[in-house]
């Protein structure tokens, strides 16, 4: 159970200090038994336990010499789990054994509310809303445990827009009562459009580690399908895609139509649903039927390590002459449908510590030498597939006392594709809303198709 | 580092160090840094060559990146570069860095000497002074092969300046710190020391510190040193605060130099009277001093002026040899225990736990008892009590226990807990020792355990029984008082323990009275059964048969206790097995039987408390030896340092005392009269060393154990040794204790002992081997276990080797282990003395010196070494009273060898003959050579040899 949350700046000063349990920074079992006896010391107590484990983690993890990589820490008994979300640390502490995973889930969670009540999170922000966050965390943890943290359900009864309660009646509230604490708690009844529309969008990251021969030492997708649903009443929606064991299943049932069927399945290694999806019916059927929140919400989670489409492929040549100099070419090569284009295309050459000067150059984009972050980037706006392009750099050394060789760092790489490299497709997405006269026809549906590099290298 | 002129802005590096400051964050530091390294190795790389400007900009750059925690790889030649410009403050940049990020890389050290080489050889001061801070801020070893010859050279050249002497002596003194054996002794010493005297004050202080350094391992090279800082205190201190200008500090005279000089008289026994009158006129100036009003009420002034006053007091308290001054020391201290400040009380009480253990201040520190016991009371400070704790425990003796002993107790109720069972211990120490009645012993224990008996640890009881037991006269008061304790509702288990052990014993002695009837006792003891831990119960198990034995008429009663479930049955196997056979020896046995198997228990052998010993353990073995041990330790330190005496003027020995009626030798076995011819050597100069050369002061402290067996043989910075020994006939065994006095850690720590093979058949020695890692501040423990085969002359040499940080020590001391310890005294009549005295007539059989005495002969204290020295003192066997007769017998594994011994002091004369038979001669030989005559001529049958450079403790 989460005994406190805490939100920092990039500082380590504590923008937002929330504890649900006494326990957090309390440094011995005899203390407590000390003070618990005494009614007005015990405040006091806390108050210098917050503390306490307010600073641990500042003195431990944000100021810590060496950078800090666990995203748990554990500091005299407590364990620390943080996510840092550009300058802004969000912490939950706690003394007792819990699920990290589900601690994790709720700070993620934690962190898409609060995207979808005031956008970015940044500092500034969280100073904005530091009563409406206060809000929040009284709602969605209760006693360190964690709550609904549906954002359509909140934006139900947290509102931004000051006192709601004169405006809302005795009905309404029985409503909300009734939709939070029904079966199903993340959609409200009576919902209307006059355009019955839902857009679906599946992102896709691949990850890769190749070796200088493009052996491929690595390789997964991670991927979310996220829907965005603008439907009326109660739907129930049917989700399918291209998953190798539903197609075998069908393709068991009518025999022809595996022969005919050229297009491929995929394997899909783990995945997790939205907890609207009916778990029992995937068990058993392993279909995706649900009924939908109102907006936009993450379907689904998938990960695949099998056939995967590597949209890049890139060829390092590093060679040394003496000791004063380097050569490197690089050579990337695009290798999907032609009528493709691939956007944001960065990649990042590490370039030695002793570097003293560099020459670049290149056929396409642009590329620099970058000496704060010891690297060559070199980025292009589009590119087809199925081409090449390349760059080659000079690169001057200082010849110095160290022996320590250069460890070289793999060459990295960012893009963004307009197709899922797992392979992953959606065969259909049915709706059915039996009370309301629209059917299936009447919905116009939208599919959007994105794959960004996840980490995405190839050593030299 | 100077200001920088207008013109050296180095612009470029403000604004690097202020965009770093105004870095958001971690990431946004590093990637400025990047940036910058990027950017200053293009800069290195460039063709065309940096000017020093943006030479020391950029290094100065690198400097800043490293000290924010970065790696830095490069630059050095850049700033090996700097330091060949003519520029001063290029020059000290680049100096900055070498120090700064030195590592040992071969090419470059030889770069960087050079420079440093050619600065030292300029004879430009700055730029002499600048190598100079350099080589002693890297200080490494490297540097100190290379220069270590040099600098004693600029430090005694007559044309050095003053500033750059200063700078000179610091360094050649951090040298000396960090590898001793490469800074080379030579003329150059003789000049240092007349630095002392130069003019420039600064000089002269620097000057104080390496030679107080240097002194402390070759005292006898600096020995000149004492007169000139006697004389140059002596100048500081009747100057008036105007005299010395800059050297003045809050109207003290260059108080730092003071300090430092009185620091340096106390590496040297008090000097020579005409240099001693001098130095005690500037203690008592300094004493004076303190009376005065203050010139100022800033702190500085009264902190300067303490510090110097209690140098002053420690070298007093060091040299303990003038009752005047130390009388004088006591009154100053008694007045700072009442002081306002907490740190002067701390130091006054410490200083005067010292003072109490000198024989002629002794007095002056009781006087202030009163107020010692009030700070104890009313002291804020837990650190400051514990001190008072402390003096209160050493000012303690036999006219004032009573009181000190009570107040300690009064105390321990409220003490703190972290230094309550050191006070248990120091109160039952002082209990003991000073009980002049028994009665109150038993009364100061039992009140101790009943106030703090959670603090009382084993050794206290333990003690307590013993002396309840061999003490007739106390028996029946014990176990009366034990008796109304335990009526007490609720009492600490150690007092029950003690209750039980004596009422077991001498319950009898209080039967009679019939509030303490056998059953009465019984019962008392048997309510507080159940609430004591198994080993107590135990302990009550066995009172309760002594009681059956005792007190046949609760003997039904016992056996109904025995043979409950809770006892026959008892999960403990311990006790259920006492219930057991207790239950069955009461009911077989007859009662003659029971009388002799559950008799009263023997007297304890008399033997050193093992109270004194925890405490000892629990400071560690030198800083709490036994309080007569301190001051016979200290005399001995004085009399016997390595400053001859003066010579007395002695007349011509007069033909001496009477040789009447001589004794003979006790049972001796008659062995065959061995060859002496080659024996009669110096047995200490040619004493085997083949690991390395002793070290320096452990033939003085080797020369003090020959009558002593416990305290610190050997002490230098980083290590302490211990020892602690007990002999019985031809056995014994040492506990070395190795203290590690620094916080690191020593490695591969192996002490060796080594014997030369004459030695090792006559010697035989076991150890066991030690942890090979010490902790920073532990202490660990060698047994060795010592057999005398047969008798022997050399002693075997302790090496140990240890790795200290990353430098290898060898310490080699000679272990004390001398033929005279398996001495065992032997007490014999008069004529018996002189009927054996006859018979070891032969020449081989008498060895007999004559020496002069270097200090007064005190009876008291020459009974006491002859008594140390393992004899036994005879009195009233000469019929000279005023002289000294004393006899035993050597045990080794092969033989046993009588010995006699007489001193007949020639008091006018300060002539002493000593005279010994044996049943050899050889043996009385080495006996001879372990009390070690200084200035005395052996005589014997064969050959006459010259002693003079044998070293003894003190002159017997």
């Amino acid at each position: 159970m989460i005994g406190g949350l805490f939100i920092y700046n990039h500082k380590g000063e504590v923008l937002i200090s929330r504890v649900y349990r006494d326990d957090i920074g309390r440094r011995q079992a005899v203390d407590s038994a000390v003070f618990s006896s005494s009614g007005p010391l015990l405040e006091e107590r806390s108050q210098a336990n917050r503390r306490n484990a307010v600073d641990a983690f500042r003195v431990n993890v944000i100021h810590a010499r060496q950078q800090v990589r666990s995203p748990v820490t554990n500091i005299a008994r407590t364990s620390f789990f943080h996510v840092k979300r550009s300058n802004i640390w969000l912490a939950a502490v706690t003394k007792q054994n819990v699920n990290a995973a589900m601690v994790f889930e709720f700070l993620y969670k934690m962190c898409d509310v609060m995207a979808a009540y005031f956008g970015k999170i940044s500092e500034e922000n969280i100073k904005n809303n530091f009563v409406l966050i206060y809000e929040l965390l009284d709602e969605i943890l209760d006693f360190g445990y964690p709550q609904n943290s549906e954002t359509g359900a909140l934006k139900t009864f947290i509102t931004q827009q000051g006192i709601k309660s004169q405006h809302q009646t005795k009905e309404e509230q029985s409503q909300i009562t009734s939709q939070v604490t029904g079966q199903i708690g993340w959609r409200r009844e009576g919902i209307k459009y006059r355009r019955n529309e839902l857009f679906l969008d599946v992102l896709e990251s691949v990850n890769l580690l190749m070796s200088p021969q493009g052996q491929v030492l690595s390789a997964h997708v991670s991927g979310r399908v996220v829907m965005k649903s603008y439907l009326s009443g109660m739907p129930e929606c049917k989700f399918g895609m291209n998953d190798k064991i539903v197609i075998e299943k069908q393709g068991k049932g009518t025999a022809d139509e595996t022969s005919k069927s050229g297009k491929q399945s995929i394997a899909i290694d783990d995945c997790t649903f939205h907890q609207c999806v009916r778990l029992s019916k995937f068990d058993s059927e392993r279909s995706i039927s649900f009924i939908p929140p109102d907006g936009e919400f993450e379907l689904m989670r998938y990960r695949t390590t099998k056939d995967i489409i590597l949209p890049f492929r890139v060829i390092p040549l590093v060679r040394e002459v003496g000791r004063t100099k380097l050569e490197v070419k690089v050579v990337i090569k695009s290798n999907f449908k032609p009528s493709l284009l691939a956007q944001k295309i960065e990649v990042r050459i590490p370039t030695p510590l002793n570097t003293s000067g560099v020459q670049v150059i290149c056929m396409k984009g642009k590329a620099k030498y970058k000496a704060s972050e010891n690297a060559i980037v070199w980025k292009i706006k589009r590119m087809a597939g199925m081409k090449e392009s390349q760059i080659s750099a000079e690169i001057e050394l200082l010849p110095t006392n160290d022996k320590k060789k250069w460890a070289r760092p793999p060459i990295s790489m960012n893009f963004e594709v307009p197709f899922a490299p797992s392979g992953l497709k959606v065969r259909y997405l049915k709706v059915f809303e039996p009370k309301l006269n629209y059917s299936d026809h009447d919905v116009i549906k939208w599919v959007r198709y994105i794959g960004r590099s996840g980490i995405y290298e190839t050593r030299c | 580092m100077p200001a920088v002129s207008k013109g050296d802005g180095m612009r470029g590096l403000a604004v690097f160090i202020s965009d770093i400051r105004n870095c958001k964050s971690k990431e946004a530091e590093i990637k400025r840094i990047n940036k910058e390294l990027a950017n200053i190795r293009s800069k290195f790389k460039g063709d065309k060559a940096l000017d020093g400007y943006s030479k020391k900009k950029y290094v100065c750059k690198l400097l800043f990146i490293f000290l924010l925690g970065h790696d830095i790889d490069f630059g050095h030649m850049e700033a090996v570069n700097l330091l060949s410009s003519n520029r001063y403050t290029e020059k000290q940049i680049g100096y900055l860095f070498i120090s700064v990020l030195v590592n040992s890389n071969s090419e470059l050290i030889r770069l960087i000497n050079n420079a440093i080489k050619n600065d030292l050889a300029s004879r430009n001061p700055t730029f002499m002074g600048l190598a100079l801070h350099c080589i002693a801020n890297v200080g490494s070893r490297e540097m100190a092969e290379a220069f270590a010859g040099e600098i004693p050279k600029i430090l005694v050249a007559g044309d050095t300046m003053d500033s750059v002497k200063q700078s000179a002596a610091l360094c050649l003194l951090r040298l000396y710190r960090t590898s001793p054996d490469l800074v080379p002794m030579g003329d150059w010493t003789s000049r240092v020391v007349h630095l002392l005297n130069d003019q420039h004050l600064g000089v002269v202080t620097a000057a104080t510190s390496l030679i107080t350094t240097l002194a402390q391992k070759n005292p006898e090279e600096f020995k000149t040193s004492v007169s000139l800082a006697v004389s140059r205190l002596s100048r500081i201190v009747t100057s008036a605060s105007t005299d010395l200008q800059d050297y003045t500090y809050y109207f003290v005279p260059a108080p730092w130099l003071s300090v430092k000089l009185l620091r340096l008289l106390q590496c040297y026994p008090p000097p020579d009277p005409a240099v001693r009158g001098r130095l005690t006129e500037c203690l008592e100036t300094i004493l004076n001093k303190a009376q005065e009003p203050p010139k100022s009420k800033k702190v500085q002034h009264s902190n300067a002026k303490n510090a110097v006053l209690f140098e002053a007091i420690s070298l007093i308290i060091h040299h303990d040899s003038e009752p005047n001054l130390l009388v004088r020391a006591c009154n100053q201290l008694g007045q700072f225990l009442q002081h306002r400040e907490t740190n002067l009380r701390y130091l006054a009480l410490e200083s005067m736990c010292t003072l109490a253990s000198s024989e002629f201040s002794h007095e002056a520190v009781k006087t202030h008892i009163e107020t010692v016991i009030n700070a104890l009371k009313t002291e804020r400070d837990v650190s400051v009590r514990q001190r008072a704790v402390d003096l209160l425990y050493a000012m303690c003796d036999r006219s004032n226990a009573q009181q000190i002993v009570a107040e300690m107790l009064s105390y321990l109720e409220t003490a703190d807990y972290s230094i309550r069972e050191e006070i248990v211990l120091k109160v039952a120490i002082l209990a003991e020792k000073y009980a002049v009645d028994y009665t109150w012993y038993v009364d100061t224990i039992l009140n101790l355990i009943r106030i703090a008996g959670d603090y009382v640890s084993e050794e206290v009881w333990y003690r307590v029984i013993q002396i309840v037991i061999n003490r007739d006269d106390v028996q029946g008061y014990a176990a009366k008082t034990v008796f109304e304790a335990l009526q007490a509702p609720a009492c600490h288990e150690n007092l029950v323990k003690v209750g039980g052990y004596i009422l077991g014993e001498f319950g009898n002695l209080i039967a009679g009275d019939p509030r303490s009837s056998p059953l009465i006792q019984f019962n008392l003891l048997h309510s507080k059964f159940h609430l004591c831990s198994v080993p107590t119960r135990a302990l009550l198990l066995s009172t309760y048969i002594k009681f059956v034995n005792l007190f046949p008429e609760v003997k039904t009663t016992i056996q109904d206790v025995l043979r409950s479930d809770s006892q026959l049955k008892n999960a403990d196997v311990e006790l259920q097995q006492r219930a057991v056979e207790y239950l069955r020896l009461s009911t077989v046995a007859s009662t003659d039987i029971l009388a002799t198997v559950l008799e009263e228990m023997p007297p304890f052998p008399e033997r050193e408390s093992s109270i004194l010993a925890k405490l000892k353990k629990k400071k560690g073995p030198s800083t709490v030896t036994d309080l007569e041990e301190a001051k016979r330790e200290r005399s001995a330190d004085v009399n016997g340092g390595p400053e001859p005496a003066p010579a007395s003027a002695a007349s011509t020995p007069s033909p001496s005392a009477d040789l009447l009626g001589l004794g003979a030798a006790p049972p001796a076995p008659a062995g065959p009269p061995p060859s002496s011819g080659g024996l009669l050597v110096d047995v200490f100069s040619d004493s085997p060393s083949a690991v390395a050369p002793l070290a320096p002061g452990s033939e003085d402290n080797f020369a003090r154990f020959v009558c002593k067996n416990n305290g610190v043989l050997f002490e230098n910075q980083l290590l302490q040794i211990g020892l602690k020994s007990e002999f019985r006939q031809n056995l014994g065994r040492m506990f070395i204790f190795y203290g590690n006095k620094t916080s690191t850690q020593f490695l591969n720590f192996t002490p060796t002992l080594i014997c030369s093979d004459d030695l090792q058949t006559n010697l035989s020695l076991q150890t066991k081997p030690v942890d090979p890692t010490v902790d920073g501040g532990a202490q660990v423990q060698q047994v060795v276990n010592i057999e005398c085969v047969s008798d022997f002359t050399e002693a075997p040499v302790l090496n140990i080797q240890f790795r200290y940080g990353g430098t290898f020590q060898n310490v080699s001391v000679k272990l004390p282990i001398t033929l005279n310890k398996f001495f065992q005294p032997t007490e014999m009549a008069s004529q018996d003395f002189f009927q054996r005295w006859k018979q070891l007539s032969s020449p081989q059989q008498e060895v007999q010196n004559i020496f002069k005495a270097k200090h007064p002969m005190d009876t008291e204290v020459t009974k006491a070494k002859i008594i140390g020295f393992g004899s036994a003192l005879l009195e009233d066997v000469d019929p000279n009273p005023a002289n000294f007769v004393g006899a035993g017998i050597i045990h080794t594994r092969t033989t046993q060898i009588g010995c006699l011994l007489r001193l007949e002091p020639n008091l006018q004369a300060q002539v002493r003959l000593l005279e010994e038979r044996a049943s050899y001669a050889r043996a009385v030989f080495w006996l001879w050579c372990g009390m070690g005559p200084k200035w005395g001529r052996l005589r014997s049958s064969e050959r006459c040899v010259p002693l003079c450079n044998l070293r003894c403790p003190a002159d017997t």
